[in-house]
């Protein structure tokens, strides 16, 4: 490995690691809010660099052209998330609902958990990336009980629980594929290593693979919030802290993601064992219409949009499943417009539940009236979600569809219905939300909009216009996922 | 000789199976504590076996862990935070402990159908230990799902790692064992430190998980 690439890659994680030391020893919060932002900041400036540096593998971390994807815009949402959080920290100290202590325990773990996160998309082996997703899932438990409510520490315990089972059937998972490569690449670090993982794939043993395989989706599916494993995300998404929502939904189930499809590449390899498209398509399906149908009956707006994390998390896997050029570039491309749609419309539905004091959706009404910026934000951000055209994700689900019509017509079906159903959903819950007599507001709050209108910024220019060397970019990581 | 050294660390591997099925019935919060100290003692010993038979020290230091921390340390707090919390005496309910057992052999046979056929060209050593890890990975599965009582759940978790434990153990030289059981180690002082924090009875009377579900009333 280059020293250059080197020291980048050991930033991204150092960072955040030095920077949670930090806020853990600064007591003002406004002063450890602002080294939050600028550790983020910093870290993803460096990722960045890697966009210009030639990819290569060396040491315990290793860059290629998948997880430059993740990383980039894993640490651009960490860092407008540090921003919006700055803001929404600010309005939880005045009402008291937060203490300065407990501001700056919040602080030390989102900076631990960009540093697991980064850890996990950077990993050169099996190994490391496993203990790097539990610390993410460790961090992100303690985050989301923050509040000490009886709600909070039920949801707390509830991913806990949860996500300590999917991570030990990722680890058995893990194991096995050690097992299976082992005869071939012989015992130490080399038969948990990515590349010489790869490059030896179609000679290890099938049926290990398949076990192994089985077990890695069930583990990792979990954390990514799959059907039937997704209990713990709504209630997680629901009562933790609002940035956290957000940084859920826009980078941790991704990370979950990126461990399946660096699996999924593995089995693909290797030509005698079962190929993971079937199952990662019946898993995705099952979220996307599941999700849609529970989208109806929800009266809590986090929740809400918890639900359409599910849906999507289960369009993109099922575009994955597809697998292929085009359903590959689809995905990616629907997987990076949902991070940013979903985690911009966390930040306007922060701060309407705090103007409005609660995160019922039949107590907010008439927010365009009475709050025209958060309210056309988070008109544009749903318009978006529910994928009409121009924003990003009519594009990306679009070339879902219509990948899926050429070669598989009948999962096509299925794939339509739960997309109209959730479009029917939000649509209904929007229109109660947005317009008509506005309810009233129960305290005033200082936005900081501008890491909304980036993020749908961003993804209104996507729809409209795709730089070609970003679709070149994504096209060579559609080609390696196979 | 060699046949002798396979035979010790089956007849330790399957130990632990039959302790996870005692866990499986075991209806009195102190009994389900002790069955588990049980369960870590021959985890312990049968890693401590294959570090000696792999001649790979690093696995000793795992034995240790398994011995230290969840024979000693993990028993006594529990006990301790039972007594608290004054559930220590308490016997639960636990309903159609013939099905269970029942479920738990088939779980035990899938594994093996699964697993043997899958390892054919492994280690003989190795390939029947993770079958049996396999098997008490699903038994603790099964525990945490018949079983109503947070702190029931928790120890169906301990057990299910514990499995997991044996079979990083069991993969002839894997790395980072070490590394992986001290990470699975520091999740499961969370989760003991979260019982006793989160005050569950406290909050809610009871350690019931049904009176969660209560808690959910009313919400969407």
């Amino acid at each position: 490995m280059s020293s250059d690439l080197f020291m980048v890659s050991n930033a991204l994680v150092g960072i955040p690691a030095v920077a949670a030391i930090a806020v853990a020893l600064e007591p003002a919060y406004r002063r450890s809010a602002i080294i939050n932002l600028c550790a983020s900041g910093a870290t993803f400036l460096f990722a960045l660099v890697l966009l210009v540096v030639e990819p290569e593998s060396g040491g315990y971390l290793f860059v290629d052209d998948l997880n430059i994807v993740f990383v980039v815009l894993s640490t651009f949402i960490g860092f407008t998330t540090s921003v919006y959080s700055a803001s929404y920290i600010d309005h939880e100290i005045e009402t008291g609902r937060l203490t300065t202590r407990n501001v700056r325990f919040y602080h030390a773990m989102y900076q631990s958990l960009m540093c697991a996160m980064n850890l996990a998309l950077l990993a050169s082996n099996i190994g490391l990336m496993w203990v790097a997703v539990e610390v993410a899932t460790l961090t992100t438990v303690l985050m989301v009980g923050i509040y000490r409510t009886p709600h909070a520490l039920e949801a707390a315990w509830k991913y806990f629980i949860l996500g300590s089972v999917g991570i030990a059937l990722a680890l058995f998972g893990t194991i096995l594929i050690y097992m299976a490569a082992e005869p071939v690449l012989g015992q130490g670090y080399d038969a948990m290593v990515w590349k010489t993982l790869m490059s030896q794939a179609p000679q290890f043993n099938p049926r290990m693979l398949n076990v192994a395989f089985v077990f890695l989706m069930l583990g990792y599916g979990t954390k990514v919030g799959l059907a039937p494993m997704h209990a713990w995300l709504p209630d997680a998404h629901a009562e933790g802290p609002t940035p956290i929502s957000a940084v859920l939904s826009g980078l941790l189930l991704n990370v979950a993601l990126y461990a399946v499809l660096r699996f999924k590449m593995l089995l693909t390899a290797n030509a005698a064992a079962i190929t993971p498209g079937p199952l990662m398509i019946t898993l995705g399906l099952a979220s996307l219409i599941m999700a849609a149908f529970m989208l109806y009956r929800r009266g809590d707006i986090k929740r809400l949009f918890a639900y359409s994390s599910i849906e999507h998390m289960g369009i993109i896997a099922f575009a994955f499943g597809m697998g292929g050029p085009l359903a590959n570039f689809a995905g990616l491309l629907h997987m990076t417009m949902h991070s940013l749609t979903k985690s911009a419309i966390f930040f306007s539905v922060g701060h309407i539940a705090q103007v409005k004091g609660t995160q019922k959706i039949a107590d907010i009404r008439g927010l365009t009236q009475s709050q025209p910026a958060l309210g056309w934000s988070l008109v544009v951000g749903v318009v978006a979600i529910i994928g009409l055209p121009p924003l990003g994700i009519f594009m990306s689900e679009f070339l879902v569809v219509s990948s899926t019509f050429a070669r598989q017509p009948l999962l096509a079906i299925p794939l339509v219905f739960g997309l109209l159903l959730a479009f029917g959903a939000l649509l209904l819950r929007l229109t109660g939300m947005a317009f008509g007599e506005p309810s009233r507001d129960q305290g005033e709050v200082k936005a900081s909009m501008w890491p909304v209108y980036a993020h749908l910024s961003l993804v209104l220019l996507a729809g409209i216009y795709l730089p070609s060397h970003v679709v070149t970019w994504f096209q060579n990581v559609a080609r390696l996922l196979g | 000789m060699e046949l002798l050294t396979i035979d010790i660390a089956h007849v330790l591997a399957g130990a632990l199976v039959l302790t996870s099925f005692m866990l499986l019935y075991q209806d009195r919060m102190s009994g389900l504590i002790n069955i588990y100290t049980l369960h870590a003692i021959i985890l312990s010993l049968s890693v401590a076996w294959q570090a000696y038979y792999q001649d790979a020290p690093h696995l000793y230091f795992t034995a240790c862990i398994a011995a230290i921390f969840k024979a000693l340390i993990i028993p006594f707090s529990l006990r301790s935070i039972m007594k608290r919390l004054r559930i220590h005496r308490t016997v639960e309910v636990v309903g159609g402990v013939g099905i269970t057992m029942l479920i738990g052999i088939f779980l035990v046979a899938l594994s093996l159908v699964v697993m043997l056929p899958a390892t054919a060209s492994a280690d003989p050593l190795s390939r029947e230990d993770i079958a049996f890890a396999l098997a008490i990975v699903l038994l603790g599965l099964l525990m945490m799902v018949t079983r109503r009582n947070v702190v029931s759940q928790v120890i169906g978790f301990m057990s299910l790692e514990n499995g997991l434990v044996l079979a990083a153990a069991g993969a002839n030289g894997m790395p980072l064992v070490v590394e992986i059981s001290v990470a699975f180690s520091i999740l499961i002082a969370f989760i003991v430190i979260g019982i006793f924090l989160f005050r569950i009875r406290e909050r809610f009377d009871n350690v019931d998980l049904s009176e969660l579900d209560r808690v959910r009333g009313g919400r969407s």
